[in-house]
């Protein structure tokens, strides 16, 4: 670790932006896992999503290349694309069952 | 969300950090907090929880990120450090210029999937004819 910190003058190492991903990552996994209420699970998917866009430009950054980067952008359009649809998804919902639980919806009829 | 626009920056990705700040600052979250408040959602309830969730839950989650931050440390430790100013291959310019060369297909497709997903949510959020 003293190493590591020594180095900082040469910069960041990649690997500590993989370790930030990782955490992000599965405190978005425990949230989605735990939580209830479907709002909470949404910004879930997003967080997962964020650390994916993370890892991607870490390796892009590694390689030198730029087509970790353009995937990144990819993600990042369908992220916005399914919180568009998700959350339309989720007022219907709501309008039908006045209830934001993701237990309630378990048959697909009310 | 927008702290992660500044690690963009700093891996070098300027485009890819201002599209975060645009997107996700300005749309997603936004379109959360109008989504929370016309839900007017309260807190929400604990009940039905299973205990092999609670028992195996935190401990597998825990050996999940060692696991992922076992093969980091072990396969890209010497993968080099990064330095703001470094690498400056991300430019809009040259974004662009990967977008409309290498990547033209699913450039093309994210239009239709971006229409889609603009046909299904005014087909879900509209209001029902009767």
């Amino acid at each position: 670790m003293r190493e590591a910190l020594q180095s900082l003058q040469n910069g960041v190492p990649i690997s500590w932006y993989l370790i930030l991903s990782a955490v992000l990552f599965s405190l978005g996994a425990a949230g989605f896992v735990f939580r209830r209420s479907i709002i909470t699970v949404f910004m879930c998917i997003e967080l997962m999503l964020n650390a994916a866009n993370l890892a991607f430009v870490a390796f892009a950054r590694m390689r030198g290349a730029l087509d970790g980067q353009v995937i990144a952008f990819f993600v990042m359009v369908v992220a916005a694309a399914e919180v568009v649809v998700g959350l339309a998804i989720l007022t219907a919902i709501f309008r039908a069952r006045r209830s934001a639980s993701v237990d309630d919806p378990s048959l697909m009829k009310y | 969300m927008g702290s992660l626009a500044v690690l963009y920056l700093l891996l070098g990705a300027e485009f890819i950090a201002m599209a975060q700040i645009i997107v996700y600052a300005g749309a997603v979250m936004v379109l959360f907090i109008f989504v929370i408040m016309l839900l007017n959602a309260g807190a929400e309830e604990r009940r039905g929880r299973s205990w092999i969730a609670q028992i195996l839950g935190i401990p597998g989650l825990i050996a999940f990120f060692g696991v992922i931050v076992y093969y980091i440390q072990r396969e890209f430790a010497g993968a080099g450090y990064s330095k703001f100013g470094n690498f400056t291959g991300g430019s809009a310019e040259k974004f662009g210029t990967a977008l409309f060369t290498d990547y033209l297909l699913p450039f093309e497709v994210t239009s239709v999937l971006i229409l889609v997903a603009i046909l299904g949510a005014i087909v879900l959020a509209r209001k029902e004819m009767d």
